[in-house]
């Protein structure tokens, strides 16, 4: 037990542990804004009626969500709570964690933070990821998250999409096809602009889920900030006056 | 900076009261309206008071957290959710908290730099700079353990890795590893031995250390940038001609330094309370997941140059502790600076090129330390971690040396004139 703490703390320090599993395209800029309560209200529309069945937003209280994008209880109640009935609830879901294993093989992760740790633009970037692969159980492969758990949820919107290799020689030199990009192959219901803006909402819908008082720390900030430059001015002025008898 | 008997005259009204009975206003008078500092103090003189205002609001933040944060590894990742959205203002005092454990480091670091920059460590003030190193190495307990309370993966894998360090040590290390952690992993049991000694021990340590620097400082007066001793010259009141009383001279003074200061903070706080993933890191939004590795662990910036060290040692017989070792001596070494330093001047300002040179050789090893324990050791940085390992060790090891060759400029009797 403890020399295999060990073996872990030396392999820790001479080279790091790398999750192999990571993608490692460039991000899409998701153009993500806390500012726009529009778009966060679209967002939070796209997720309860897309993400929610799996996702849940576990630090996430509907009234407080409704109070931030000022929609009134009884517009959450009727368009936006498929779960419960109580605004003080926060966003669960009703699959079971077995169930969930058992269809996807993990559970679904919960999203309060994920646009914490992960950032927006991962997530736009992710969700416009997808791409047709028959060698995975549920059809689809993600650009940005190679072998996914997730299946294209969002397929019938943004319509198909396929991979895009180039020919790269790899150490021995001998060509090896290497995934690039995806390229729409069949539309959805969404033009791509169109998509391009669901997705984005979910992101910054997801961002606001990750720290509520972003917008409000910001704005806030400002405020500070202009007291804190005024005292500065007085504070000086005051040393001033209380130096001037030193020589 | 003792009164005399017969300056005490016992006042009336409450005040008088007091001091006939606990010496309200020989304290304020010895401590503040009549400790005669340096006239010449300059911008590097900021970060001591700025250490202070850093430390109150990590203990009155720190206190606010505690009322809601709970120290069990089931509920201490929701906690600190619930402080962030439903405590209120809970975020504020959260950011404030956690920029603060930053903070702290920026202007003890400045702090530091200030007195090699002056001589502050030399005689007759060897025993502050020790009070304020072991500040420093408190600083550093405190700080780590406070990291792990939030228990996120960052936290948690950050754990793992520094109390696993232990274990290298021979004999005794695997039992001291699982002494420290109370379990044979991290888990809750370390997690609430890390609260209490985060919230109660270590702080406790620390008021403790920091009053024992202050009244040491107090007692000995302090340095300025000239590097000499204002006592030498005194008025005929018995003052130091070139000192001026702390109140309301210096009171004033910090005021401007600390709301500066401030704006710096509250910039932080309201606009970028991750700082890009420094000061707050990405994977730590992530609740604390023994089966799964970030992607990279690395410790937060503070501890890098430390941890850049402790990568640039390579295994040697068999054994990883010469690492932990060199990491050690890396603090250790700070102690014997009053005693390394062999120069006949304390200031940088009459110090000769040898000095300057090594300072700012020592500076650019400690930044590029500091880069080096947050980058994954690959590519150039495991090669430039070594080499400057060996730099900043040299600069004290080879201080006896090149302070006592430097051509010293004459420093004058009297301070030079003030901001």
């Amino acid at each position: 037990m403890i020399k295999s703490w060990v073996l872990i703390a030396v392999g820790l320090l001479s080279g790091g542990i790398a999750a192999a599993e990571e993608g490692d395209m460039v991000l899409q800029h998701s153009g993500a804004d806390i500012n726009n309560v529009e778009s966060l209200q679209r967002g939070a529309r796209n997720f309860m009626n897309y993400c929610s069945g799996c996702h849940s937003l576990k630090y996430l209280r509907y009234n407080r969500m409704g109070t931030d994008l000022h929609i009134p209880d009884a517009e959450l109640k009727k368009n936006l709570m498929f779960t419960t009935d109580k605004v003080f609830d926060t966003v669960n879901i009703a699959m079971a964690q077995s169930d969930a294993v058992a269809w996807f093989g993990k559970q679904p992760p919960d999203l309060s933070l994920i646009a914490r740790e992960r950032g927006t633009d991962y997530i736009y970037s992710y969700l416009k990821g997808y791409y047709v692969d028959h060698t995975r159980i549920w059809g689809a492969n993600n650009l940005y998250l190679p072998n996914t758990a997730m299946p294209d949820v969002l397929a019938s919107l943004q319509g198909l999409q396929k991979p895009v290799f180039k020919n790269e020689p790899d150490a021995n030199n001998s060509a090896k096809m290497v995934l690039v990009d995806v390229e729409l192959m069949s539309p959805g219901a969404l033009k791509p602009e169109e998509y391009d803006q669901f997705v984005r909402d979910i992101a910054n819908f997801l961002d606001y889920a990750g720290e509520p008082i972003k917008a409000k720390r910001q704005s806030l900030g400002v405020f500070v900030t202009l007291f804190l430059l005024v005292l500065f001015v007085f504070a000086y002025l005051l040393k001033k006056e209380y130096w001037k008898d030193v020589h | 900076m003792a009164l005399a008997p017969e300056s005490i005259v016992p006042g009336k009204g409450l005040i008088g009261w007091i001091d006939q009975r606990f010496p309200l206003t020989k304290l304020w008078k010895d401590q503040v309206a009549e400790y005669y500092a340096p006239k010449n103090f300059n911008f590097w003189y900021y970060f001591g008071v700025l250490s202070l205002v850093v430390l109150a609001n990590q203990l009155i933040t720190g206190i606010f957290l505690t009322m809601n944060y709970k120290p069990s590894s089931a509920e201490a990742f929701a906690s600190v959710e619930y402080i962030m959205r439903d405590v209120e203002w809970g975020w504020l005092i959260r950011y404030m908290h956690s920029t603060g454990a930053s903070a702290f480091f920026i202007v003890i670091y400045l702090h530091m730099f200030r007195a090699l920059l002056y001589g502050s460590a030399r005689k007759p003030r060897e025993l502050i700079w020790i009070f304020g190193c072991l500040i420093f190495l408190l600083l550093m307990a405190e700080a780590f353990m406070g990291y792990v309370l939030p228990w996120g993966n960052m936290s948690y894998w950050g754990a793992q890795v520094i109390v696993s360090l232990f274990s290298s040590i021979p004999v005794i290390g695997g039992g001291l590893v699982e002494w420290i952690r109370g379990d044979y992993y991290i888990a809750d049991a370390t997690l609430n031995r890390f609260f209490a000694l985060h919230v109660a021990a270590l702080p406790l340590a620390l008021v403790f250390l920091v009053i024992a620097h202050l009244m040491a400082l107090h007692e000995v007066g302090s340095n300025n940038p000239d590097g000499i001793e204002i006592k030498k010259h005194k008025g005929a009141d018995g003052h130091p001609l070139d000192g001026i009383p702390f109140h309301p001279y210096y009171t004033t003074k910090d005021l401007v330094g600390i709301v500066g200061f401030l704006l710096l903070f509250c910039g932080v706080i309201f606009f970028v309370p991750t700082f890009g993933g420094l000061f707050l890191e990405s994977p730590n939004f992530e609740p604390a997941n023994p089966l799964q590795t970030p992607p990279h662990i690395a410790p937060v910036w503070y501890f890098t140059p430390f941890y850049a060290m402790l990568r640039a040692v390579p295994s040697f017989a068999g054994t990883q502790v010469w690492g932990v070792m060199v990491m050690g001596a890396a603090v250790l070494i700070l102690f014997l600076v009053p005693w390394l330093d062999k120069s006949p001047v304390k200031s940088i300002r009459y110090k000769g090129p040898m000095y300057k040179i090594a300072l700012a050789i020592f500076v650019v090893s400690f930044f590029a330390l500091a880069v080096c324990g947050l980058k994954p050791p690959a590519g150039i940085y495991p090669t430039l971690a070594k080499v400057c390992t060996v730099l900043y060790f040299l600069f004290f090891i080879l201080m006896p040396i090149y302070t006592k060759f430097d051509k010293t400029k004459p420093v004058p009797e009297r301070v030079t004139g003030h901001d």
